[in-house]
């Protein structure tokens, strides 16, 4: 905790008053942090990086827009036509979205194959669900703003959700949207809480890496740190891999904003709002696609109807992950040592990515197969498979510490067998 | 605070399981709570729909003189799309036949989709006009209006409505299919006929105090 060796007077009177040195220098100079961290491990500060990004154009945006039902769907096209690189900086917005969540999912993943729920980091894990929550909800009001056809129809479909619950369900609808349907006061506040909710996440996110700093990052082993001999500095050593890391993805969005700008993007968005004619399909954002399906593949269960069991789903596909470390029941984290759990997890992945396409189609003959059975195996594999594994599996013997496996040869025998390590 | 108490040496006073201080620190808490929940209470109002919306939403009159046979139009009450088809006695004699058939989740209008003076098997108060919320009761697209029978919606389509969004069907009188996403049949508002091609949507007939909040979905 000593402050930082300098020779700087105004530096030293600074800290003596408010430690910011101090801070700085204990939570990325003294950081210990594993040293055996692949590249899976930079998608955390890229999506740092991607919400900073967010909030910079967001608000230079804000700056040009107008929430009026009249006016909006004008004054973006004024943006991207009239406003000073206008088009770069909501073309950066718009498709940072989609890299936002690209960076996140596969954070997700990572934390998911490597076992980074587990014990003690259990609320690392469900303050990043929040935080999903979050972004989750910030996108969706975020679409609505520029006032086009999917941006109208899209709110309605998914505002409606809320008409599911019941005795107060229109109550609430009505309630979201400030009239009689989806308009002016909806387009308002939606605007509004898009400004907000991004200063959420950045708090939650503040206490995301408070839980992170308190017990440092997981590994691709899985296993705790034993010592000095297991840990580097995270700076430079870290800092410089995300700063490569960094460079290599943000080359790719590049590709994205300046060559295939629109590619993410549904062209019925540019057509304006009309609330008489619904667009021949609604189909929302890539990135909540998955959802979109199991939303619309739950059929009538018992006495609960089949829009009530299918938000049901939907809501709860994320729920469940708040308490998923509670559910896996076995000891080792890393998916590395666990033979069983480490082809399961791709099942994981296959599973979300069909649930993906069923998303993308119109609920007609196989598509509402594979949407139920995708439904279906989503929950099995947290409810049902999660728990038994645990129970069942016979984990291979972990090494006896970072280091022994990082420098004698064992990670490697380990890491030839799991192709997700290799970068 | 409370905690403070039990360990102090007030702790001898505390023969029932609470001191005066805990008594103070729970009411204290309580009204605070309450206090907090009576700030929240216009903000949360606030964002019901205001007065010059409701006021809005008056009833609006609707000329169906020009509505040919066969033929639907589209108005506006509260901003939400109003249905009116001029049903052919083809369409009528569909929708009579259908009433027996198991593949309607309402057929009889049972759930409160409808005034009282419109829970009949054409859901109307003339069996030749249709008036109709024209929303989807799954998620609240514009359903579309597919009077003829067969076609692309397969051969035992008998017209009715069509949604685009999650493939709901309703007949021709806005009874929705089982098998379909939609939980309801299509809500029809309080209308009265003010003169013989002339209806004001919105408004119940003088006998009826129909309250179209109190329906089940819209």
């Amino acid at each position: 905790m000593a402050a930082p060796q300098t020779q700087s007077k105004l530096v030293r009177w600074i800290d003596r008053r408010l430690p910011i040195f101090t801070f700085l220098d204990h939570e990325l100079n003294e950081y210990p942090t594993p040293k055996n961290l692949n590249y899976w491990w930079n998608f955390g500060s890229l999506a740092g990086i991607m919400l900073t990004i967010m909030i910079v154009t967001g608000i230079f945006l804000a700056m040009e827009y107008t929430p009026n039902t009249n006016l909006a769907f004008d004054s973006v096209e004024r943006i991207m036509r009239a406003v000073n690189y206008g088009w770069l900086i909501r073309y950066i917005h718009m498709n940072g979205a989609s890299f936002f969540f690209i960076v996140t999912y596969i954070h997700i993943f990572r934390g998911l194959y490597y076992g980074s729920y587990k014990e003690p980091r259990e609320l690392l894990w469900m303050l990043g669900v929040v935080i999903l929550l979050c972004m989750m909800a910030t996108a969706f009001m975020g679409y609505v703003l520029p006032w086009g056809q999917m941006s109208y129809w899209g709110a309605t479909v998914i505002t409606n959700l809320f008409s599911a619950i019941p005795l107060v369900g229109n109550d609430i609808v009505t309630w979201l949207w400030g009239g009689f349907s989806v308009d002016n006061p909806t387009l308002n506040r939606f605007y509004a809480l898009h400004y907000l909710l991004p200063f959420v996440i950045l708090g939650v996110v503040g206490l995301h890496l408070m839980a992170l700093h308190t017990h440092g990052s997981n590994n691709p082993l899985g296993i705790d740190r034993k010592g000095p001999q297991d840990s580097i500095p995270f700076h430079p050593y870290y800092t410089v891999k995300d700063m490569f890391g960094l460079a290599v993805f943000l080359i790719v969005f590049a590709v994205f904003v300046f060559y295939f700008p629109n590619a993410l993007a549904d062209p019925q968005n540019y057509i304006r709002a009309n609330p008489l004619q619904t667009p021949p399909e609604i189909v929302p954002e890539w990135y909540f696609l998955p959802f979109y399906a199991m939303l619309r593949s739950v059929p009538d269960i018992l006495f609960i109807k089949a829009k009530l069991a299918g938000v049901i789903a939907m809501f709860g596909s994320i729920g469940l992950l708040f308490i998923l470390p509670w559910l896996d029941t076995s000891p080792v984290r890393s998916a590395r040592f666990r033979p069983i759990y480490k082809w399961v997890f791709w099942l994981l992945v296959i599973d979300v990515l069909a649930l993906g396409m069923v998303g993308a189609h119109r609920p007609e003959g196989m598509w509402i197969v594979i949407g139920r059975v995708g439904t279906l195996y989503y929950f099995f594999h947290f409810l049902i498979l999660f728990p038994l594994i645990g129970i069942f599996e016979r984990p291979l013997p972990l090494p006896t510490s970072i280091s022994a496996a990082v420098t004698k040869g064992g990670g490697k025998l380990a890491g030839a067998s799991a192709p997700m390590e290799k970068p | 605070m409370a905690d403070t108490a039990h360990t102090g040496p007030m702790t001898s006073h505390d023969h029932d399981g609470g001191t005066r201080r805990d008594f103070l620190s729970i009411a204290a808490t309580a009204v605070a709570g309450i206090g907090a929940a009576c700030a929240a209470w216009p903000l949360v109002s606030s964002m019901n729909p205001a007065r010059d919306t409701l006021s809005a939403g008056a009833p609006v009159d609707i000329d169906i003189s020009k509505v040919q046979p066969g033929q639907q139009i589209i108005m506006l009450w509260r901003s939400r799309p109003i249905f009116i088809v001029n049903r052919t006695p083809a369409m009528q004699a569909i929708v009579k036949a259908d009433k027996d058939a198991g593949q309607l989740r309402d057929p009889n209008s049972d759930n409160n989709q409808q005034p009282p003076y419109a829970k009949n098997v054409f859901r109307s108060v003339k069996p030749e006009y249709l008036v109709l919320v024209g929303i989807c009761t799954h998620l609240g697209c514009i359903p579309e209006f597919v009077p003829q029978p067969g076609g692309t919606l397969g051969p035992s389509w008998e017209g009715g409505y069509f949604c685009p969004c999650h493939g709901s069907r309703y007949d021709l009188s806005g009874r929705v299919f089982q098998g379909v996403p939609a939980p309801y049949n299509l809500p029809v508002p309080p209308y009265h006929f003010v003169s013989g091609t002339m209806i004001r949507v919105g408004e119940n007939p003088s006998n009826s105090t129909f309250d179209f909040n109190s329906i089940e979905q819209i």
